[in-house]
């Protein structure tokens, strides 16, 4: 299947379909706004199937970036178009093209203006992020990495609640402001190694002075992807002003940006500079984690208590990446994925009380277990697997972090671990206010249980959250080699340059 | 081998089907499925038992892999030897008693699926807790039971105080868990495994392994045991993490007799034992678990004594006989801690589903002051929580009196100061925990009726499907210590236990060996009869006094009525701060300062200079004209200075 470009493929069909909605034309709105749909949603399945062949044809046992394609693409420079992925790219690629169509699954009957610009934000979305994980070139990696950007805030700007550009210029300036210092580093990297090839400057080694700087420009933009405390307070609001669905993909993929950055870029490319820099990580990881989730604990609108959730729960995984071992990054990779799933699940059932009551402030509701039964238990699910419960996703990601981290650092395992106590506190805490308790609000007692659209939109996510919890070794096992070399190459580079130092003296 | 998957995963499959097409196949219809179901575990389990313990040949099932990544190995996997084997009686046999109960104790209930699931998911999570091979797959049984003790404490979601104690329940049982993982993660620090058996082997050899965790130099195995005994604190409810389980009470009362009390707050006692070869290796770690086993005996005992809620004193009561197990598991006799809890899984149980009997005769009244007078309408109930009591104080020949007898000998056998320290708590515990068990007895069942006649008119023996169980425990109450006796702490205990418990050989305090000094052995007999007869005086023959002695030692009994205010303190201590500080952080921190110096900042700064900017622009020429002369004046100075 190797020439089959399954990775272009996966990138430029969302566009494709983006394209054919543009085409729509039509006097009704609402016939535009169904075939705008259907197209949408045809497409993003379509691609998901083919990024399942990505799966199968992808070789678990080699470390190698794999289904490589390149192609010629700005003249007289060495920038070209290549893309592959590895053990650490593959899952996320499978990770935005899963979540895409749920998405679009969720917006019906919530978005109701703008459906066509609307479908076609969503494609252009993912064929950004697909893009991003698949790059293999700097050059082009940068232009993915911020063209996420422009329709996450047209979604936001758009679609969004009533402080919505307020949160999308939160949202781009805070970014931004990474972005720029990050472009710096890029061209100094490209005058010191002469080459944008990733491959390539993985084996490159920067000469220590230069690593520095370079790997503090690289960490203003990741960190604020990560989110990273203290540069995390764009989140809570473009959560709470995005549209049910940009939450989801916000919290579901754009979110490992920051930390897929890390793993592709800082650890590899600068690793004395990300040795020397770990106790910074360390101390910003275990301070997301304990001062997120007290913020977390007395929140009053539910979108905003799931994004600092999101906040404490990224600081294991850039603590579990940072402590360099098998189980820390393994463990930081398998968050990732089971914080996407989860965190999107949890926002999507935000979605679907705020569709019919039009809040989200959590004291409007309570007692909702009586009339909503089925939402009563597809939340407790993911709210359980928010707090870790073994047999449901979060608690593998969790428990291989806390454990690679305790090989390294036992306080800072332990400080980490606060956060099973502190996570446990403000999920159930929300969980009681909104499902549990006396129905007593009169308008919500003709409140209606999920329908079948919203269980075809749960269902999936379901499934992988406990497959993930019973079997991880799935999604463990494509890892394996990758964070092995990732591991290996790192250990070599610090040795080689603390033997340079020790030389040099 | 399909037995042992069997014995395990039916509960799963009846919570499945119950829970989620309860609707669609009905009531009855779940709860035929899930108690037959539960019923062929249990009798799966007594088949497991006959194999593995009886005729000793344990077993492992490997099922699957679990989590693998570097040397972290973990597969799902059964283990069973004695100890298993044990606790599988107790679960299936307390929990298929309990579902049969529920079906008559829940009857008026609107969502009776719901609860049967609910109590099959539990017993499931339960069977996986002590099945597990390895510490991973324990915390997966450990995480399980203690969901499944929300969703049951909280079963009554829209009572607030249930809702509040369930969350209670699972976040201080979290703050355990925290301890649990760390000593998981030591485990596998130390060992580079989390299987028992790699586990167990390499004990001896890292026997005197020094770590340096947190900042300290620590013996690692006694590091590794002291943060996996806070896990079985939280579980077990002891001293300092016991504040969720009187709390707990909130749920409905079968969920009380099968969780709190007969299964998932020994898995703490279980864990330990479980562990026995590692803690064996360190002498600091079993001293802890005396004193706080020990402890809370005695602590748990002197609340018991004065609460006034019928659930609650059986509760502490509870708490109380958990340290008697911990600090038998301190002084090594970890069989003995194994004999009383399974002793005590079946009196306990009987107890509360006893009370639940009550309190379903009386009209859901808890309160034993607004009880009395009840044993004529009530027979069987009454002469079931008679067998309950006495095999709770110790009398022989109940139960409990073969399993207590065996764990006080074995702390005053041990000879060391904390043995006898524990000892000396222990006795003084079996004193006040026969005085509370009468106190019950009589203020329950004798004397004159103090509910009102509304409520003694519809006074009711319960109907048969509840009686039935509490028949069942009642001959466990009354056989399970004469029986169990030989083979648990008896002549034949090393056959029985075989590698399933390990004690160092200078740690013996169960083969013979010790003899006790007379006093020693009748004395917990002669605490306990004293008890019950100062329960009779105090209760019966001069009722005036104790409302005179609660009154003349107000501050005693005041600091005992509300649990020696741990409660207060913890709120005062954890609770409110966090509120506050997440507070604060949220509108100090993420506001002010960082919105405030950050995004906000910059762009308010940004608007403020383009304003002062715009103010220069003021449309006069002179203005304009000016700022030129102005400039024309400085390039002509700095040409001037810098010529020369």
């Amino acid at each position: 299947m190797n020439d089959w470009h399954l990775l272009s493929l996966t990138t430029f069909l969302p566009l494709v379909g983006a394209l054919f909605i543009l085409a729509i034309r039509g006097d009704d709105p609402k016939v535009v706004a169904r075939n705008a749909r259907n197209v949408a949603l045809l497409t993003s399945v379509a691609t998901f199937v083919v990024s399942l062949l990505i799966l199968v044809a992808f070789d678990p046992s080699s470390a190698e970036f794999q289904l490589k394609e390149t192609a010629s693409w700005l003249p007289g420079t060495t920038v070209r178009y290549a893309m592959g992925v590895d053990g650490i790219s593959v899952w996320f690629v499978l990770l935005s093209t899963f979540l895409t169509p749920i998405c679009i699954l969720s917006s019906i009957g919530a978005v109701e203006v703008r459906v066509k610009e609307y479908m076609v934000a969503f494609l252009v979305l993912e064929t950004m992020m697909v893009g991003m994980f698949c790059a293999l070139d700097l050059v082009l990696f940068y232009v993915f990495f911020e063209g996420v950007l422009i329709p996450m805030f047209i979604i936001i700007g758009v679609w969004g609640g009533p402080r919505r550009v307020y949160a999308a210029f939160k949202l781009f300036l805070y970014t931004l402001a990474g972005s720029v210092l990050m472009l710096i580093a890029m061209l100094a990297m490209y005058f010191q190694a002469h080459t944008t090839d990733i491959h390539a400057l993985m084996a490159h080694s920067f000469p220590v002075a230069m690593q520095t700087w370079l790997w503090l420009a690289f960490f203003a933009s990741f960190a604020v992807k990560v989110p990273m405390w203290p540069v995390h307070t764009w989140l809570p609001d473009a959560h709470v002003e995005a549209p049910t669905a940009g939450s989801v993909i916000l919290a579901g993929v754009l979110l490992k940006m920051g930390a897929y950055g890390f793993l592709r870029f800082s650890m590899p490319m600068f690793p004395h500079a990300s040795a020397v820099f770990t106790p910074l990580v360390f101390t910003l990881s275990i301070v997301a984690v304990i001062y997120t989730s007290l913020v977390a604990l007395v929140q009053n609108d539910m979108k905003k208590l799931i994004a600092y959730s999101s906040v404490a729960h990224m600081g294991y995984v850039t603590a579990g990446i940072f402590s360099v071992t098998t189980q820390g990054v393994e463990g930081a990779l398998f968050q990732m994925l089971s914080h996407g799933v989860v965190s999107g699940a949890l926002f999507l059932c935000v979605g679907v009380v705020y569709d019919r009551m039009h809040t989200r402030e959590i004291a409007r509701y309570g007692g909702l277990a009586g009339r909503m039964p089925r939402y009563a238990v597809v939340f407790m699910l993911f709210m359980l697997a928010s707090v870790g419960l073994p047999g449901t996703s979060g608690f593998v990601g969790e428990f291989l972090v806390l454990a690679g981290l305790f090989k390294v650092n036992t306080w800072v395992s332990a400080f980490a671990a606060t956060g099973l106590i502190l996570g446990a506190a403000y999920m159930l805490y929300l969980y009681r206010r909104v499902v549990f308790g006396k129905l007593v609000r009169e308008d919500l007692m003709g409140i209606l249980d999920m329908g079948g659209r919203e269980v075809a939109m749960f269902a999936p996510l379901i499934v992988v959250v406990i497959w993930m919890g019973v079997h991880p070794a799935t999604f463990l096992d494509p890892m394996h080699a990758s964070v092995a070399k990732l591991i290996d190459n790192f250990q070599l580079a610090k040795a080689a340059t603390s033997g340079l130092s020790v030389a040099v003296r | 081998m399909m037995l042992y998957v069997a014995a395990v995963f039916l509960p799963l499959a009846g919570s499945f089907v119950a829970g989620l097409f309860g609707r669609l196949i009905g009531d009855r219809a779940a709860q035929v499925l899930t108690c037959l179901l539960l019923g062929v575990s249990a009798a799966c389990s007594v088949s497991i038992f006959t194999n593995v313990a009886l005729e000793g040949h344990s077993v492992t099932v490997p099922l699957v892999t679990w989590i693998q990544s570097g040397t972290l190995d973990i597969s799902w996997s059964l283990r069973f030897d004695t100890l298993t084997a044990v606790m599988m009686i107790v679960v299936t046999g307390v929990s298929f008693m309990v579902h049969v109960y529920s079906v008559g104790y829940m009857s008026h209930d609107p969502s009776i699926p719901r609860f049967m699931s609910y109590l099959s998911l539990f017993t499931f999570a339960m069977l996986m807790l002590v099945t597990a091979d390895n510490l991973v797959q324990m915390f997966f049984g450990w995480e399980g039971v203690g969901v499944a003790s929300y969703l049951l404490i909280g079963f009554w979601y829209e009572k607030p105080s249930a809702c509040a104690a369930a969350i209670k329940a699972f976040v201080v049982n979290r703050v355990g868990d925290f301890g649990f993982a760390l000593g998981i993660f030591g485990a596998y620090f130390l060992f580079d495994s989390v299987s028992f058996n790699t586990i167990f082997a390499a004990a001896p050899a890292k026997a005197h392994t020094v770590v340096h965790f947190f900042g300290m130099d620590w013996n690692a195995i006694t590091i590794i045991c002291l943060m996996l005994f806070v896990g079985a604190m939280g579980k077990s409810a002891q001293l300092g993490l016991h504040t969720w389980l009187p709390d707990a009470m909130e749920g409905p009362t079968p969920v009380s007799a099968l969780i709190h009390a007969a299964t998932m707050v020994t898995a703490g006692v279980f864990m330990v034992a479980r562990m026995s070869p590692l803690f064996e290796y360190s002498a600091t770690a079993l001293t802890v678990v005396t004193v706080i086993g020990a402890a809370t005996a005695f602590f748990a005992a002197t609340i018991g004594c004065v609460q006034n809620d019928i659930k609650r004193v059986i509760a502490y009561s509870t708490c109380s006989q958990l340290g008697y197990m911990f600090f038998a598991i301190g002084v090594s006799a970890y069989q003995a801690a194994v004999f009383h809890l399974f002793t005590h899984a079946f009196f306990k149980a009987l107890l509360f589903l006893g009370a639940g009997s009550v309190i379903h005769a009386m009209s859901d009244e808890q309160d034993i002051r607004r009880m009395g007078g009840i044993w004529r309408h009530v027979k069987v109930t009454w002469l079931l929580m008679w067998v309950g009591s006495l095999a709770l104080a110790g009398i022989p020949p109940f139960a409990g009196h073969y399993s207590k007898d065996a764990i006080l000998a074995a702390a005053w056998a041990s000879g060391t100061p904390v043995g006898h320290f524990a000892w000396v708590l222990g006795v003084l515990a079996a004193f006040m925990t026969a005085f509370y068990s009468w106190r019950l007895l009589i203020l329950v069942f004798h004397g004159k009726p103090r509910a009102d006649e509304h409520v003694m008119a519809h006074v009711h023996e319960s109907p048969l499907v509840m009686i039935l169980p509490l028949m069942v425990l009642a001959a466990g109450a009354i056989f399970a210590g004469w029986l169990g006796q030989p083979l648990f702490v008896g002549h034949e205990h090393t056959e029985f236990w075989r590698s399933a418990i390990s004690v160092l050989p200078g740690h013996d305090v169960l083969s013979g060996g010790h003899e006790l000094p007379e006093w020693v052995e009748y004395a917990p007999l002669v605490m306990a009869v004293s008890g019950v007869v100062l329960a009779y005086i105090l209760y019966t023959l001069v009722p005036s006094v104790p409302g005179q002695l609660a009154g003349a030692m107000r501050g005693v009994y005041l600091f005992l009525l509300n649990k020696w205010y741990f409660d207060e303190l913890y709120d005062w201590l954890f609770v409110k701060p966090a509120f506050r500080l997440g507070r604060g952080l949220w509108q100090g921190g993420d506001g002010a300062l960082i919105d405030g110096v950050g995004p906000d900042g910059v762009a308010a700064a940004t608007r403020d200079i383009a304003r002062r900017v715009a103010a220069l622009q003021s449309g006069y020429l002179y203005h304009y004209a000016f700022a030129m002369l102005a400039g024309v004046a400085a390039f002509v100075s700095w040409y001037v200075f810098n010529a020369r």
